[in-house]
């Protein structure tokens, strides 16, 4: 066992983490020593293949298959230097003011977050994608959404040099998508930060860290760690927890720390999601360019965004329900095939929440609220508007028995999806838009940490990730994660100076 | 060692491969080899728990088979074993719905992730990205 001191010791590289490492790599200059723990890899540029089945593996924790307790949901999160800025697809909006207004945190005000998030735009790069290289799958959206009465936006992207590639997901192959493996980290390790990749935290104590740092196995994907493999007792001045919403948690959860507060684990919300998928007549191209470049935003009024997508084979197969001959027809189809990724804008609940297991791995309850049943099928009969409105000749929607609707059903768009054909078990649903677990709020009793991420009764300790969020956040999270982030390593800098 | 949900017994596996996929039907030896590779190491990388459910599931579904028809799931054929998956699909008992979602989906993954296969869809997507279509 190796013991280490520091000032600082962050936990997760992600949105969260990468931030607050860039954001304190000023006290390394004042001779103050900070860490990022990073249980994945570094990987390598040459390592990006474009392969599901290299990829989902070496990124995602259970190759993005997380199932939630009762299975009905997958949840995907990537573990690497970057976290899940490497594989997702840059999409970087400015949280919703009326969100952060009902979040009613005390301290968080939303020109606040807005500035920071505006900083954080313009430091990685967002642009939007010029028309030349829209898709047809995204143009198609983008007409289909306008003559069926929807307002389609574009959305703004953290990227320099894409090349079009599609292969988002998968982590980009042409280092062109501006996450904190390629802006923050790489700046904050230029100004002395120290990152430590392959270094899993098992156990979080007052103050203290236990990590264990693995080598490389045989034939893995990603540099060697960059500390000797082995345990390590870390002292820290200050954590940060910044390992996502499924890193966070559990690791408080499972420390035994005296005074946690109640809530935490408590508020888990996620934007269930799923994808639909419509056949066209022709080619267009689909499986080349950037694959989410447009969007409708119905979260206010009808608790639904709709985002344009392409996926992988795969994850495409695994979204048609069903199987056998119907199925392997529609996916023939594959070069015709349009999509649109519909997501749900759940709300914390008493009976959706993070747990762990016996050996301290977490367990995420679930239950889909009818609210957000509703919320999918009105998502659903939307899309399969704007697919018609597009030309499509048939639309796969899942809420809907026989889940295929030829374009002369398109009148009985509302008979023919319904909630009552949503059925856990037979739907893929996913989500990737991890929340909660660790929300900011007044106190100790109706909340877990305040709104500059301290730990109520444990000033030492503070999160920064999607874990704070009291709610959901009805949009793409990561720059609202930044903008907060960006508040912690304030505090951790403010504390630092007293 | 990674092993596949339905143990030693291949033709089991390929049975209800068939059923969720037809054109496995036509799979090269090389095809099937790593089709189940792939279900093998994900399989292995799943916790303990849910590799045991798996098996279970696919022990329920060959106890289904004999009850029923008087055979295993792999002397079904086709049709028949087709029709008692979908029928377990729409089961009232969400175990079964999941159960025939679990094994389908990892079959997909088997198959869609083979380059032949991938290939033959008429997926291009490479890092050359718009490079590669011009």
């Amino acid at each position: 066992m190796s013991a280490v001191r520091c000032h600082v010791a962050i936990v997760g590289s992600g949105a969260g983490g990468g931030t607050v490492a860039a954001a304190l790599a000023p006290l390394v200059a004042a001779g103050k020593r900070v860490l990022v723990l990073e249980r994945g890899p570094r990987f390598l540029d040459e390592d990006f293949t474009g392969r599901e089945l290299d990829m989902a593996p070496a990124l995602y924790a259970d190759e993005g298959g997380f199932l939630t307790a009762d299975g009905t949901m997958t949840l995907a999160f990537a573990r690497g230097y970057g976290g899940s800025t490497i594989v997702y697809t840059g999409t970087s909006l400015i949280a919703p003011r009326r969100v952060i207004e009902q979040w009613a945190v005390p301290g968080i005000d939303y020109a606040d977050l807005e500035r920071r998030s505006r900083k954080y735009m313009e430091e990685n790069g967002v642009q939007l994608l010029p028309p030349a290289l829209v898709n047809e799958n995204n143009q198609l959206f983008a007409t289909g959404a306008a003559a069926a009465g929807f307002h389609a936006e574009q959305f703004p992207l953290n990227l320099r040099g894409c090349r079009g590639s599609s292969l988002c997901n998968l982590g980009c192959p042409n280092a062109a998508k501006q996450g904190t493996n390629r802006v923050q980290l790489p700046r904050a390790e230029r100004m002395g930060v120290e990152v430590v990749t392959r270094a899993l935290v098992t156990r979080l104590g007052e103050r203290r860290l236990h990590v264990t740092v693995s080598a490389r196995p045989a034939g893995g994907k990603g540099a060697e760690p960059e500390w000797a493999p082995g345990d390590y007792e870390i002292e820290a001045e200050t954590v940060v927890l910044a390992g996502g919403v499924l890193g966070t948690t559990p690791l408080l959860l499972g420390s035994g720390l005296p005074g946690l507060p109640r809530r935490l684990g408590a508020g888990f919300t996620c934007h269930p999601a799923h994808i639909l998928v419509a056949e066209h007549a022709r080619e267009i191209t689909n499986d080349v360019g950037h694959p989410k470049s447009f969007f409708v935003d119905r979260a206010e009024a009808e608790g639904y965004v709709l985002e344009t997508c392409m996926y992988f084979p795969f994850i495409t197969a695994k979204n048609l329900t069903g199987f056998g001959a119907g199925h392997s027809t529609f996916m023939q189809a594959f070069p015709r095939l349009q999509m649109i990724l519909v997501l749900a804008c759940d709300k914390a609940v008493p009976d959706n929440r993070i747990a762990v297991d016996r050996k301290g791995r977490p367990v995420v309850h679930y239950r889909f609220t009818d609210q957000v049943i509703e919320s999918m099928v009105r998502a659903t009969r939307a899309s399969a508007r704007i697919f018609f409105a597009a030309g499509a000749l048939r639309v796969h929607a899942p809420s809907a028995d026989p889940p295929l609707l030829e374009a002369a059903e398109a009148p009985r768009i509302d008979q023919r999806i319904d909630a009552r054909h949503f059925r856990t078990g037979t739907i893929s649903i996913s989500a990737a838009h991890l929340m909660g677990g660790c929300a900011m709020g007044r106190d100790a009793a109706s909340s877990v940490t305040d709104s500059r991420g301290v730990v109520h009764g444990l000033p030492w300790l503070r999160v920064a990730d999607a874990s704070l969020f009291p709610d959901s956040l009805e949009i793409n999270p990561y720059l609202t994660i930044m903008a907060l982030a960006d508040r912690v390593a304030e505090g951790v800098l403010q504390d630092t100076a007293r | 060692m990674a092993s596949l949900p339905t143990g030693s017994p291949r033709p089991a596996f390929r049975a209800l491969a068939q059923c969720f996929i037809p054109e496995t039907a036509r799979a090269t030896d090389s095809q099937w080899r790593a089709l189940e590779s792939a279900v093998a190491t994900a399989l292995a990388a799943r916790p303990a728990r849910l590799r045991r459910q798996v098996r279970l599931f696919v022990r329920l579904i060959g106890f289904t088979a004999r009850a029923r028809y008087g055979t295993g799931f792999a002397g079904l054929g086709a049709a028949r074993g087709t029709a008692l998956l979908e029928g377990l699909a729409a089961s009232r008992v969400l175990l079964f719905r999941r159960g025939v979602w679990g094994l389908r989906t990892l079959v997909m993954l088997g198959w869609y992730t083979d380059p032949a296969v991938i290939a033959a869809l008429g997926y291009r997507a490479s890092a050359a990205g718009w490079e590669a279509r011009r």
